[in-house]
């Protein structure tokens, strides 16, 4: 049952239940966040009864009509949701009482401007005593909506394995008492990493995956832009959040030259740049601009200002690299990890040559010796410089290690045109790989 | 409030020499204060070391025991505090301030189950619902 028919003539039919998907886009969090609030932070129920207000209004909508304030109407119908479950479970008798009573005194949360908690709902889901993969997953079903078949196919796991994920992490929620709440400022600084490192592999899943043809899987790129949208409307002053947005943006920009007709992988160096949509990167560029005007630049403002140089670049051939390497440089003091330094020796491999960028690779074997773009830049670099064999071994073990279809595609073409007479043309790729992080276990 | 275990697990073969000895002690009077001065101390103890432990079961109906601990690690649960606090973010801090959290050491967190609560835990198994 809906809370009461609709006051006003709201839409009705078709226009109703396009109404509804776009208060799920729009309010889902919203919504959930608040009955989650009013629930104490048991966030396991105040999802199943945000998901079961949504059902509700694609019954009554089309019906009755779209109320004037659907946040409104929706929080109201998921915490009376909630109360009955409650009820039927006859064991929370006190909270229910505590709801009820919450009820009555804001009864018309219809009328009124629902509030916004979603900041508190996300750094509940990704607070650092969740696993990153948990972390992920709450943040995908509670903030952005998705419901876990679309989650598990994001993720290439079984649904179930999802499903147990998922309730896994919100009864730690409620046993361990994560709280629903925004950390304060001198904590913000430990807090926020986790955040964006979350949101950042979202949009990294989905990167990888939307070279692969083969799989259908939902837009997690698009997810994880809204995310960082969102992000950067609750932390406008934040320059990481200003950053990863830009970053994702660039990234983002380039998708439609990333792959060819046929689904093969492009790399940046071939990129049709005619392709690329100048709009969005330029939206980055003002982003990126706001960002480093302000105090706390990191790792994703200065990852977003590599983007930003390639975009800028007429071709490949014009893109300024001495600039990139310096950028890289500042990478590595901020964020000291291998797979920046593999990216750092591509470039000093694309600014000063292939032999001063293999001597910058050399070092990185102990540590990346399993990481497939480690051995597929030394077979690039090694190819330009004749060293044919040894080039030969680096693909090999590169393709050893790639699971993406479109990937080993392209290595497997690399590998067998090995030696034959290339035009002189840099085949590193200088954009960040896929999260220097790692990319999410399956299973 | 919500009661938590911090279960201090370290390594009880380390040698320590007297006064790093007295100053852990130290600590960890410091820190015994520091709960009591919050409201936050609930209890606690200090356990001999595992070298110490009997390990008991029953089957069949039979009592078994073996010496030793229940499982044999290098890190051995060495002690323990039961602490109140308002939620996780609390808890972490109050157990981020524990001595046993220091010196390659770790403290792990556990939520208590509290059977006041009118629901004290969800029973069901951890399958997928609709």
């Amino acid at each position: 049952m809906g809370p009461q028919p609709a006051r006003g003539a709201g839409l009705t039919g078709p226009p109703a239940r396009a109404a509804v998907e776009h208060a799920h886009r729009t309010q889902w969090a919203r919504v959930l966040a608040g009955v989650a609030s009013s629930l104490g932070g048991d966030l396991d129920l105040a999802e199943e009864a945000t998901a079961e207000a949504f059902t509700v209004a694609l019954e009554h909508w089309p019906e009755t009509g779209v109320p004037p304030n659907p946040g409104g109407w929706l929080l109201t119908t998921a915490r009376r949701r909630a109360i009955d479950r409650l009820r039927r479970a006859a064991i929370h008798r006190r909270k229910v009482a505590q709801l009820e009573a919450m009820l009555d005194t804001t009864s018309d949360a219809i009328d009124s401007p629902i509030p916004d908690e979603r900041l508190e709902l996300i750094f509940c889901c990704c607070h650092p005593a969740f696993a990153v993969q948990a972390q992920v997953a709450l943040t995908l079903r509670c903030v952005a909506g998705l419901d876990v078949a679309e989650i598990a196919s994001g993720f290439l796991v079984s649904e179930q394995t999802m499903a147990k994920r998922l309730v896994r992490a919100k009864r730690k929620v409620r046993d361990a008492r994560v709280p629903l709440r925004v950390p304060d400022r001198d904590e913000l600084a430990h807090r926020l990493p986790a955040v964006l490192a979350a949101v950042y592999l979202i949009f990294n899943e989905g990167y990888a995956a939307s070279a692969d043809r083969q799989l259908v899987r939902p837009d997690l790129c698009a997810r994880a832009i809204d995310l960082g949208r969102l992000l950067v409307e609750l932390l406008p002053n934040e320059p990481e959040v200003l950053g990863l947005l830009a970053l994702m943006l660039l990234h983002e920009s380039r998708r439609g030259a990333r792959t060819a007709p046929d689904g093969s992988l492009v790399l940046l160096a071939e990129q049709n740049r005619a392709l690329w949509d100048h709009a969005l990167a330029r939206r980055a560029g003002r982003l990126l601009n706001a960002a480093w005007r302000r105090p706390g630049c990191g790792r994703y403002v200065i990852e977003a200002a590599i983007a930003a140089v390639h975009a800028s670049a007429a071709s490949y051939a014009d893109t300024d690299w001495p600039h990139i390497l310096r950028l890289y440089d500042l990478l590595y003091q901020v964020s000291p990890n291998p797979v920046i330094a593999l990216n750092r020796a591509a470039a000093i491999g694309l600014g000063d040559g292939p032999a001063a960028g293999l001597a910058a690779l050399a070092g990185l074997a102990a540590e990346l010796g399993d990481y497939q773009y480690f051995h597929s830049s030394r077979a690039d670099l090694l190819r330009q410089l004749g060293r044919t064999d040894e080039a030969r071994a680096a693909y090999q073990r590169a393709l050893e290690l790639t699971g993406n279809a479109t990937e080993r595609a392209f290595l497997a073409e690399r590998l067998a045109t090995l030696g034959a007479d290339f035009p002189d043309q840099p085949l590193m790729r200088p954009s960040p790989p896929p999260s220097p992080r790692g990319r999410i276990p399956a299973g | 409030m919500a009661r938590y275990a911090v279960l201090i697990y370290g390594d009880e073969n380390i040698e320590q020499d007297e006064a790093t000895a007295g100053q852990v002690m130290a600590e960890y009077n410091a820190y015994g204060e520091l709960l009591t001065g919050r409201g936050a101390m609930s209890g606690g103890e200090a356990l001999h070391t595992t070298s110490t432990a009997t390990t008991v079961r029953v089957v069949d109906g039979k009592t078994i025991t073996t010496d030793g601990p229940f499982i044999e690690s290098k890190e051995a649960l060495g002690g323990f505090y039961l602490i109140e606090a308002e939620n996780l973010d609390a808890a972490i801090e109050l157990a981020a301030a524990c001595p046993g959290a220091k010196y390659g050491g770790a403290v792990e967190l556990r939520p208590c189950v509290d059977f006041a609560a009118e629901n004290p835990w969800d029973p069901s198994p951890l399958v997928a619902r609709a």
